[in-house]
């Protein structure tokens, strides 16, 4: 009787249902372990073909077939929500799964990021995704498999680039600055003197004046090049935007993710231990499930160079609602990201606790772990999650000769990019700008250098 | 919700229909594939599959990296760790945990490392996709390149070549005098007959001559020979009808099998007269340079005996009169004048018009550069030489 969860899971989400918890309708599927890893690499059930998704598919199988990493289940969120459960999972499992899922999809009905996101259009990300992916395949048909696997490449290397405070959809800029605002209208002269009678002639327009581009430095460059590419072909315009719309789906799943991992594991635990009507074995094998997904550090090690998600997000929320109870917790899940909830809710005491601890690494050198302090400590956690842990580069000007100037913000990260890898990437970029990119950023030395790519060089 | 997990089994199937990750990993497979045949002259370094037998070779290859903007690395890196540390302590890298628990989508780069296996067979074709041996013309050449062809029928023959329509057409005919005649009879059966036929033929013969003397080092030798070996190779492909020489010399010279040609290893001094005017005898010998294409590629260090050089070109101009081209490879691993002994032999031939170039491999990886470069010559453009791929 492998379906035995699915009795527990009506009563199960009555109980959820009295304890606040509020969702869109889950539909839940059992697939193949080797799909959830396919799930998991591609970050959504159908998605366009890559072969970066290949490398990291079978690092992945590699990884799951020595037992680093299991995987139980994938939540996508909408209306309906999708919820992907490993076949492989034991009942156990799938009952802690199954009260696991209703806590992911109580946060992303109702938290902030993930509202705005489906107000938008992720509701149907899925949908959407298939759908990307079978335009993709026609355009392979139409234009051969090379060209698109260019137009990808590039665009899936600049996945990371876009701006969520601009939104998904977006209007051109205005072409023509707008004039300048008319001298003070109180100024008598003036307005006298526009009462008089001129010939037409000398009614001078103010010429108009075409608006730099970009106005701003512009921080989505998906859309940018999709918008303002001098030579693209609409069916790789087309690629960019699919590319960009998933984007903007995965922002809120990886800024919050250890609120929400933390929130589903709160709730499972609270409604396994509620739950009277599971039978003792079940919930003790649930139970010691649970400890293994939020345990600080894996059973043979004493130390980790890394913290686990499940286990800060799920310490904090226990605090969280200890201290102020489900209301106020509720609150701050409906508001917070990852940022705000990290910096306001994790404090000396909890990180302790914790036994969190901020360490230095020398390339081939010892770990060093470094003095307590909270606020470092808070910023090392959040350091590489803005911006998707992608450092900020935005668009500066597109010269007269169609050449893209890129600019690197170092300010922030103190650091250069590597020029390296820099170089391959607006290799990939000129393939669909056609003219030179250029891509200003600082070397180890701080001083600025340019990269350079032209596609008549290639 | 109405679907149970029971039905799982049933539907797998459903789900492997997708294997998008094995779809893309096999792409990126062939990408792998693709760079690596890009880096051609590196495999083709690998001189050890001269000698082993095996008809594979190994290179190791990292995953492709899908590139994105990242920062440079820095000497040192700050994180957040979890566990039973002080401040101060110091931790080994032996105690780094791995992530446990659910895994998050794969953004390590990947550190994995595969082993490609190629076949030489593969790399020669990829090597000769475009090569031609240069001015080769056709020249009846001997009966050796008569070829079976098929001509005929007769009423007997092997079973194998029992030509069935025929033989039903033959029962047809019989059975249309005789319509109560039985449907197959002994005289139906038509076999197909074969008959020789002499072919137009390109006969090709091509002199490899190898300077062994003691200035040509071991590497020296090994890089000759991984030229000679890819040249072999691939001409072998090319041509069903061909003849390579192997001839090594110092003061003297001697013919090799193939076998021991690709062992040999001498000492003394260089005498190139002594080698060509084997090459010579050779051709005197054996072949009639009316139907045959000649080629003569010779490798050497350029040390040529100074008193020799008069006699070695005229021993040297006799070959290349013969010769649709002779080419010379110097093999110049260590810092060597370009404008060495031999090198100004095979000008001096140029200069006269006959066919002739040179090509210098100054490390493994010019070896598939300089099968390249004299296999590609332009049929008429033979006679000028090559100075321009060695400044």
């Amino acid at each position: 009787m492998k379906a035995v969860w699915r009795d527990h899971l009506p009563r199960l989400e009555d109980l959820a249902r009295s304890l606040g918890l509020e969702w869109s309708p889950v539909i839940f599927e059992a697939v193949p372990d080797s799909f959830m890893t396919e799930i998991a690499v591609y970050g959504l059930p159908v998605r366009m073909p890559h072969w970066s998704f290949g490398a990291r598919y079978i690092y992945q199988l590699l990884q799951r077939h020595m037992g680093y990493s299991r995987l139980f289940e994938v939540v996508f969120p909408g209306n309906p929500g999708r919820a992907y459960l490993a076949a492989s999972n034991g009942l156990a499992d799938n009952t802690l799964v199954a009260a696991h899922v209703l806590g992911h999809a109580d946060f992303s009905k109702n938290n902030l990021l993930f509202r705005r996101s489906q107000e938008t259009g992720s509701e149907h990300i899925i949908e959407h995704a298939a759908s990307h992916a079978r335009q993709i395949e026609c355009d392979i048909e139409a234009h051969g498999f090379t060209a698109v696997e260019k137009v990808l490449d590039a665009a899936l290397s600049l996945e990371q680039y876009i701006d969520l405070d601009r939104g998904l959809r977006r209007e051109r800029y205005e072409e023509y600055l707008s004039p300048a605002p008319q001298a003070a209208s109180d100024d008598s002269f003036r307005a006298r003197f526009a009462t008089l009678d001129g010939d037409e002639k000398s009614a001078i327009q103010p010429r108009r004046q075409r608006a730099p581009l970009p106005p701003h430095p512009e921080k989505d460059l998906l859309w940018f090049i999709a918008t303002y590419a001098p030579d693209m072909e609409s069916w790789e315009r087309d690629i960019f935007l699919a590319v960009r719309a998933e984007s903007f789906y995965f922002y809120p799943v990886y800024a919050t993710q250890t609120m929400n991992e933390g929130w589903a594991s709160y709730w499972h635990a609270r409604l396994l231990r509620e739950a009277d009507f599971i039978p003792q074995d079940t919930y003790l094998d649930a139970i010691k499930c649970h400890s293994d997904v939020v345990r600080p550090v894996a059973a043979e090690e004493q130390i980790a160079l890394s913290v686990n998600p499940y286990h800060l997000g799920f310490t904090l929320w226990e605090e969280i609602i200890k201290q102020g109870g489900v209301k106020a917790a509720r609150q701050i899940m409906c508001e917070d990201d990852d940022f705000s909830f990290l910096r306001n809710n994790l404090t000396r005491e909890l990180a302790t606790d914790m036994g969190l601890f901020r360490y230095k690494k020398q390339a081939n050198g010892p770990v060093k772990v470094l003095a307590e302090d909270i606020d470092e400590l808070r910023e090392t956690l959040l350091h590489d999650k803005y911006n998707f842990g992608a450092p900020r580069i935005s668009v500066a000007e597109v010269k007269s000769d169609g050449t893209l100037v890129l600019e690197h913000n170092s300010d922030i990260d103190k650091r250069g990019l590597d020029i390296d890898t820099a170089r391959k990437v607006l290799g990939y970029v000129t393939h669909v700008w056609r003219r030179p990119v250029v891509l200003r950023t600082v070397d180890a030395a701080s001083k600025p250098v340019q990269v350079l790519a032209d596609p008549a060089a290639a | 919700m109405s679907s149970t997990s029971g039905d799982s089994t049933t539907v797998s199937g459903w789900y492997e229909l997708f294997s998008r990750g094995s779809r893309d990993w096999l792409r990126h497979s062939e990408k792998i594939r693709e760079a690596v045949r890009d880096h051609l002259p590196q495999i083709v370094a690998e001189s050890d599959i001269i000698n082993d037998g095996s008809r594979t070779v190994r290179v190791p290859v990292r995953m492709l990296e899908h590139y994105r903007f990242r920062l440079r690395a820095d000497s040192e890196a700050q994180g957040v760790g979890q566990g039973t540390a002080k401040p101060g302590d110091l931790l080994g890298p032996a105690n780094t945990g791995k992530q446990s628990g659910k895994g998050t989508g794969g953004t390590e780069r990947g550190g994995a490392e595969l082993l490609l296996e190629f076949k030489v067979d593969d790399i020669i074709e990829w090597m000769w996709d475009e090569l031609k041996l240069p001015n080769l013309q056709p020249r009846i050449g001997q009966s050796e390149e008569a070829e079976w062809k098929r001509e005929g029928w007769d009423r007997r023959g092997a079973r194998s070549r029992l030509d069935r329509r025929r033989s039903v057409k033959e029962s047809v005919k019989r059975r249309a005098l005789d319509s109560s005649a039985p449907a197959f009879l002994d005289e139906d059966l038509r076999y197909r007959q074969l008959t020789r036929r002499r072919q137009p033929a390109l006969r090709a013969a091509v002199f490899f001559l190898l300077d062994v003397s003691a200035s040509m080092t071991e590497s020296d030798r090994q890089l000759a020979k991984t030229f000679f070996f890819w040249v072999a190779a691939g001409l072998r492909r090319e041509y069903r009808s061909l003849d390579i020489v192997f001839v090594a010399h110092t003061t003297d010279a001697w013919e090799f099998s193939e076998a021991d040609f690709f062992k040999v290893a001498g000492s003394g001094g260089t005498v190139a007269s002594a080698g060509l005017q084997k090459v010579n005898e050779i051709i005197e010998e054996r072949f009639d340079s009316s139907s045959c294409n000649m080629y003569l590629f010779y490798a050497s260090d350029g040390d040529n005996a100074v008193d020799d050089r008069e006699s070695a070109r005229v021993e040297l101009e006799r070959v290349a009169k013969l010769a649709r081209y002779a080419g010379y490879v110097e093999i110049s691993s260590g810092l060597r004048n370009s404008h060495s002994e031999t090198s100004k032999l095979f000008d001096a031939v140029s200069a006269l018009g006959l066919p002739s170039g040179r090509c210098t491999i100054r490390d493994a990886n010019d070896v598939a550069t300089a099968v390249r470069h004299f296999f590609t010559l332009e049929s008429q453009a033979a006679s000028t030489d090559a100075l321009g791929l060695a400044p």
